[in-house]
């Protein structure tokens, strides 16, 4: 009796096994989907951020949009000319101008320590939270809120507080994929070129006056940096300082005689804040 | 039992993550965000429901004739995992999308104990062929709520102030135990109210 239920038990298994092993074989050659290799050959090129800067869901739906959906070959800013010269070889493209490389940065150094606040805010750790409340704690509604969702949403932990509760995007590590501008509730957070070399970090509109009583380092629209600097492309719109950067003009005498400071050297607005105020000292 | 008993059974009063605690691999994995979560859910409910219907077959056929049930737990496992192969298969040639939203969570459900543990309670409650079906769908619609609160739950975390000993996992689990407190609420006695 147990002899015959171990027969039965080992050939039951067994012909089980085996059926399903032999259909599930069947099955993966008759349902085999061809895949398109060139689609995986794009995906090994595209960086694998997956930060979405192209529109399309991930670098693998990006690789699917250029080889089967004829997608554009230079939405890929992370990746730059180098992957737009790979893909371009594989997919017999031309490669055509991406042009230059833009980042993030947050224009604004209002702080604690220089800017008024209306009130404490004690809510949820979101900018778009903090917006909802009064546009914001401070007296200014056009700064930064130092919520940090751009910290949060930026796939390559390029944006990063400073020791004076103000954020700043490190541009050697800014990809472009521009999901900090989107979810910036103030729109502080503006694309520059790679290269620019001077900053406006104000983003205040308010007429001079008022920004003087609420900021100590906000754009009084007093446009000497335009006389200081006239070949630099300033121009000083709604009481505010704007830098055109096609002009290539020298722009430190505008960095050097702004009276509030928010003109700073965009090397310095990145990760050593302290450098600036050691500067200033210097200067002062 | 009447259908609708079994599934308030599965859905609440055995709820499978959070009374049974099985299957807790996905729950704290795959709770990090709602849309994860729900695509987790919904492929452990489809899983599930085929995964009850075709261990009923093989349980029903095959194992009680031969008079060999002692093998029901390597025979189901093997059904389980070929079947998800073949699902997947299935998917893969039939609806990309839904096999791209699926992605990595359906060959992982393969492992998953929960799917393994309906087919026994099936067993074990000795169902006929629709209620084993209907108490697999049921199970896995309790799994998909489980892990959709505590997705939900998990992303409001992620904006509060926790203590930093607790952040991440831990307050993940705290809060599954919690869930699960909440859950001892409904018992058999919500049955016979409901059902009289």
């Amino acid at each position: 009796m147990v002899l015959i239920k171990i027969l039965f038990s080992f050939i039951s298994v067994t012909l089980i096994g085996g059926a399903l092993g032999i259909g599930l074989a069947i099955a993966a050659r008759m349902l085999s989907v061809k895949k398109d290799e060139r689609v995986s050959n794009v995906e090994e090129i595209l960086p694998g951020a997956n930060c979405g800067a192209c529109g399309f869901p991930g670098c693998s739906g990006y690789a699917e949009g250029i080889v089967n959906e004829d997608a554009d070959i230079t939405l890929c800013s992370p990746g730059g000319p180098e992957v737009l010269a790979k893909i371009a070889e594989l997919m017999g493209k031309e490669a055509g101008d991406v042009g230059e490389k833009m980042v993030a940065q947050v224009h604004c150094r209002g702080n604690r320590d220089t800017s008024t606040y209306t009130y404490n805010y004690k809510g949820l750790n979101d900018c778009n939270a903090m917006q909802a409340m009064y546009k914001g704690d401070k007296d200014c509604k056009y700064g930064c809120l130092a919520g940090g969702s751009c910290i949060k949403v930026c796939p390559v932990d390029a944006i990063s507080r400073d020791d004076k509760n103000r954020i700043w995007v490190d541009k050697n590590l800014c990809i472009s994929c521009e999901k900090c501008v989107v979810v910036c509730p103030t729109g502080v957070m503006q694309m520059i070129p790679y290269s620019a070399d001077v900053i406006v970090a104000c983003n205040s509109l308010d007429k001079g006056g008022k920004v003087k009583k609420y900021c100590s380092v906000g754009c009084i629209g007093c446009k000497i940096c335009e006389k200081k600097s006239a070949e630099g492309g300033f121009v000083v719109e709604n009481f505010l300082a704007t830098i055109n950067y096609s002009e290539k003009g020298n722009r430190t005498g505008a960095l050097q005689g702004c009276p509030t400071k928010c003109i700073i050297s965009a090397e310095d607005a990145g990760l050593n804040i302290k450098t600036i105020e050691d500067k200033q000292k210097v200067d002062e | 039992m009447s259908y609708i008993g079994i599934i308030i059974t599965f859905v609440f009063i055995n709820n499978f993550i959070l009374t049974q605690f099985l299957g807790l691999c996905p729950f704290i994995g795959v709770s990090k965000n709602v849309e994860s979560a729900v695509g987790m859910g919904f492929a452990v409910t489809f899983v599930m429901a085929i995964a009850s219907i075709s261990t009923w077959v093989i349980y029903n056929y095959i194992l009680i004739p031969l008079d060999i049930t002692f093998l029901q737990t390597i025979t189901f496992i093997l059904v389980i995992a070929a079947l998800v192969q073949f699902v997947e298969l299935v998917i893969q040639k039939i609806s990309p999308a839904l096999y791209k939203a699926l992605g990595i969570f359906l060959p992982l459900i393969t492992t998953n104990c929960a799917v393994l543990g309906i087919a026994l309670i099936n067993v074990r409650n000795n169902y006929n062929a629709l209620e084993s079906f209907i108490a697999g769908i049921a199970a896995g619609l309790g799994f998909l709520l489980a892990i959709l609160l505590m997705s939900t739950i998990r992303v409001k975390l992620d904006s509060e102030w926790v203590p930093k000993p607790f952040k991440g996992i831990p307050i993940a689990f705290i809060t599954g135990g919690l869930m699960a407190l909440a859950f001892m609420a409904f018992d058999n006695a919500l049955l016979n109210n409901l059902l009289g």
